[in-house]
């Protein structure tokens, strides 16, 4: 019989030895889905995890992996913070849409203007954009203690009605013949989120990013106000006690979250994406939040993590396109992957011992 | 004399890394009340619910008047006559007494029979209780006795009882060992585990003392003095608190009309409380668990936040501000919860020390952590205090409570307040880790820090305090100087017993 202990102290081996297992297992039951589909299971794992780096077309799909990469670590990273904190931002897909809104919506109003404030400009309207996006159901909490999960959730589909309605209405292209969609940004210098070094994918947020996942390490490990979102966390009356304001600690972390998540969407839109649409956004909100978790809320296990999700999308779209595979098959396997994740996580805190049946 | 009723023979009972039985025996006489003595962590637990049916030993054997006795479960154990009353009571307070009862047993009789029945039985005990009222509305000590009649309906032959006092008043005491008293008597075996020595000695006719899992002695509480049962508990000697006579300084806490509605349903409201004191000078708070002691600590500590004038510190009003901004003017606390108050369990000592420290001790730069010198003043704090861990990079939930309490204790006293506030200071730690704690406030005050102490010890309160006053109900009594203070004049002040006319009839 198998029975679950507590450890004295949590597992530091298997604190980082879960992702990987979750990986593989992830692999495995992956596997036997696209077996059970018909398809050869070796194959679909290798053409998702293996041919994006190393197949025949790699030269093409490694930039996707920076491009791919970087808004789901940008959003992560913020989640992580107000994770640790107890602070549950569910909604980064909104602040996202509403970042892509107000940096673009910079970028057309000045269009033509030809001038090196453009961009930086847009990066804060984007910033600003997100962080507002975020302050809703923040203000709503600390004023009147709503469930930020429910509000910030709810605020992805006013926002993605939003995202429509410019699409289709103010922001919508004047040269574009009627179709939606705003002004390619791409064809606006000034505007656009170019690559730093040509044909590796490394756009501004990338830099943005790695800045982020420093930032974020140093503010963890070494400022009192990380301490100060840890212990809110894990211990909620401790922190009181130690003089932290629960209110405060809200503000700062959905804004933070909501913030990263505009800059996202930015750099998303006046880059890889170019321009205000519809179908704009694709669901990085909701990803980041298992690339929180696969990263252990870590900075650095979220760049990891980030770069490993967004194989798992130029794969999947690899194994779509060359095997047939349908895309709901490869969004349950980057579910499956959260899943396994909480599952083995129990290990880091119980050790499983197998019991004898004892004699009465 | 009489016969034996239980007898355990080499019980042994391992835990992973621990031994929490190891080789006990020891017989319980029909009709004697036998305490069970140890600190924490001895083993009596273990061995409470190995005979209570919730703990298989590994080894070792146990018999029932002469028959071999292996309770499977607790009720197996209550069909053999075995009834136990928790420290911690399982009542549904929103049920009425009886129906708590009904729930407590195997074939409840209808409740109109029960109610008669329990009517009986509180009167031929003298544990007045009114089997219609709401569980809800009790007092702890008389939650207490909803609990002892369930056990008494099933017509025990052994009654475990452990930590019963804690909850109660000095009377209630008094009205619960006359109800044990009777119950011997009889003829029942009362298995008593408790650390207050003083009672034991006023109640128990043998006592079996544990240390680490070992049965190292027995004696005769009447005939053994308090200290020595103490010295048997710990295994050495230790040191009673030395205190230095001083004369008490200027105000340095005064608290004036302070009130507070209850936090949450379960809190209590603070009433009009008021009291000062003095630098150098010790004031005790006694009273009864759940009286107010958590909320005046929390208005105290900065938690909850009141009128500016109703907290006055060096005569400056400072009912508004918050934790940090107290301690910054030399105000600090200790609560009574360690895990997930005073400590935060899943940080490291070095993280739990910065959790107070930080200001004070200077562990920030420019709101940068100095994490070199927080794991030194967690250092400072751990041989200071002599907490028995592998280092300061240790969980906080890996340590002892006994251990843990004394990091939490030196962590505010090494920051030399000027205002101590503490809740529970020696609350489940060793007598000898106990005796340091005292001593630590006590030299504390002799520097000149003003010292709340919040405590429902009674003797720890006498051994400690300048002056003595009581929270009932989230009201505070006057204080009064301690020396010389009476146990009945204490219980007074403490709100007497609940109910005690009937008790007398």
């Amino acid at each position: 019989m198998l029975r679950l202990e507590k450890r004295p102290q949590p597992s530091r081996i298997w604190t980082w030895a879960t992702p990987p297992l979750a990986v593989l297992v992830t692999m495995i039951a992956g596997g036997a889905l696209f077996a059970a589909l018909g398809k050869d299971p070796v194959e679909a794992i290798a053409t998702i995890f293996w041919k994006p780096l190393f197949g025949e077309f790699a030269f093409y799909y490694r930039p996707q992996l920076l491009i791919k990469a970087t808004p789901l670590i940008l959003i992560a990273i913020g989640l992580s913070l107000g994770f640790r904190a107890g602070v549950w931002n569910i909604g980064a897909e909104g602040q996202y849409i509403l970042g892509a809104l107000t940096g673009a919506g910079v970028g057309l109003a000045l269009y033509p203007l030809d001038s090196a404030v453009v961009f930086p400009l847009m990066i804060i309207a984007g910033a600003l954009g997100g962080w507002a996006w975020a302050m809703i159901p923040a203000l709503l909490k600390v004023r009147f203690g709503t469930n930020e999960i429910l509000v910030s959730l709810m605020l992805v589909y006013v926002a993605e009605q939003l995202l429509a309605a410019m699409a289709l209405g103010p922001m919508r292209n004047p040269d574009g013949h009627g179709f939606p969609g705003s002004r390619n940004l791409r064809d606006y210098p000034s505007a656009h989120n170019a690559e730093i070094i040509e044909g590796t994918g490394m756009h501004w947020g990338v830099a943005a990013a790695v800045i982020a996942v420093i930032a974020a390490y140093v503010l963890l490990s070494r400022h009192i106000l990380g301490f100060q979102i840890r212990l809110a966390g894990q211990a909620p009356r401790a922190a009181r006690f130690s003089g932290v304001r629960p209110g405060r600690l809200v503000l700062v972390c959905l804004g933070t979250s909501g913030a990263l998540a505009g800059l996202a969407g930015m750099f998303e839109v006046a880059g890889p994406a170019g321009q205000v649409s519809i179908d704009f956004n694709v669901g990085y909100g909701f990803t980041a939040i298992i690339v929180a978790f696969l990263g252990r809320l870590h900075p650095v296990g979220i760049a990891l993590a980030g770069l490993l999700m967004a194989l798992t999308y130029i794969g999947g779209e690899m194994a779509q396109s060359t095997l047939g595979l349908p895309a709901a098959a490869i969004q349950l396997f980057q579910g499956m992957l959260l899943f396994f994740l909480l599952a083995v996580d129990l290990l880091t805190n119980y050790r499983i011992r197998i019991r004898k049946k004892e004699v009465a | 004399m009489t016969q034996t009723l239980l007898s355990i023979s080499d019980v042994t009972k391992a835990y992973p890394g621990v031994i929490a039985n190891d080789a006990v025996s020891f017989d319980i006489r029909e009709g004697e009340v036998h305490a069970l003595l140890g600190e924490n962590g001895a083993g009596k637990s273990t061995l409470v619910k190995m005979i209570y049916g919730l703990v298989k030993p590994d080894s070792g054997s146990m018999s029932l008047r002469g028959a071999p006795f292996a309770p499977a479960n607790p009720s197996a154990a209550r069909a053999a006559g075995v009834a136990m009353v928790f420290q911690h009571f399982s009542l549904f307070d929103a049920l009425s007494v009886a129906e708590n009862v009904a729930l407590g047993m195997e074939h409840p009789p209808p409740l109109r029979t029960l109610a008669t029945r329990i009517r009986e039985v509180s009167e031929t005990y003298g544990l007045p209780l009114d089997p219609g009222r709401l569980t809800g509305d009790l007092s702890a000590g008389e939650r207490q006795r909803v609990e002892i009649i369930r056990c008494l309906l099933q017509e025990p032959r052994l009654l475990i009882m452990d930590e019963p006092t804690s909850v109660l008043t000095p009377q209630e005491v008094e009205i619960l060992f006359e109800t044990l008293r009777r119950l011997a008597s009889e003829g029942v075996a009362i298995l008593y585990i408790s650390h207050k020595l003083e009672e034991i000695r006023a109640l128990c006719d043998h006592a079996t003392i544990l240390r680490q899992g070992r049965n190292v002695g027995t004696c005769t509480p009447r005939e053994t003095s308090a200290r020595a049962m103490a010295e048997m508990m710990v295994g050495s000697t230790f040191a009673t608190p030395a205190r230095t006579a001083h004369a008490p300084g200027e105000v340095a806490l005064e608290v004036e009309e302070l009130s507070l509605p209850a936090p949450s349903a379960f809190g209590t409201a603070l009433k009009s409380i008021g009291f000062t004191v003095r630098q150098g000078e010790i004031l005790g708070i006694g009273g009864v668990a759940g009286n107010g002691q958590d909320e005046l600590l929390a208005a105290l500590s900065g938690e909850i936040t009141t009128n500016a004038p109703t907290v006055r510190l060096h005569g400056a009003p400072a009912g508004h501000l918050g934790p940090a901004e107290r301690r910054r003017r030399g105000l600090l606390t200790a609560p009574e919860e360690r895990l997930g108050h005073a400590a935060a369990p899943d940080m490291t000592l070095t993280e739990n020390a910065l959790l107070t420290g930080a200001d004070r001790e200077g562990l920030l730069a420019r709101g940068f952590v100095r994490w070199r010198a927080a794991r030194a003043f967690a250092e400072a704090v751990i041989a200071r205090f002599d907490v028995r861990t592998p280092g300061p990079e240790t969980a906080a939930r890996a340590l002892s409570g006994g251990n843990l309490q004394k990091f939490v204790i030196g962590r505010e006293v090494l920051q030399r307040p000027e205002v101590f506030v503490v809740n529970q200071p020696t609350w489940g730690v060793d007598a000898a880790a106990a005796a340091a704690i005292r001593q630590a406030l006590l030299d504390l005050a002799a520097e000149g820090t003003a010292i709340l102490c919040i405590s429902q010890d009674l003797d720890e309160l006498m051994e400690i305090s300048d002056r003595f006053a009581a929270l009932n109900e989230g009201r505070l009594s006057p204080a009064r100087p301690a020396a010389g203070l009476s146990v009945e004049e204490i219980g007074l002040m403490m709100g007497g017993a609940h109910d005690m006319e009937v008790a007398h009839v």
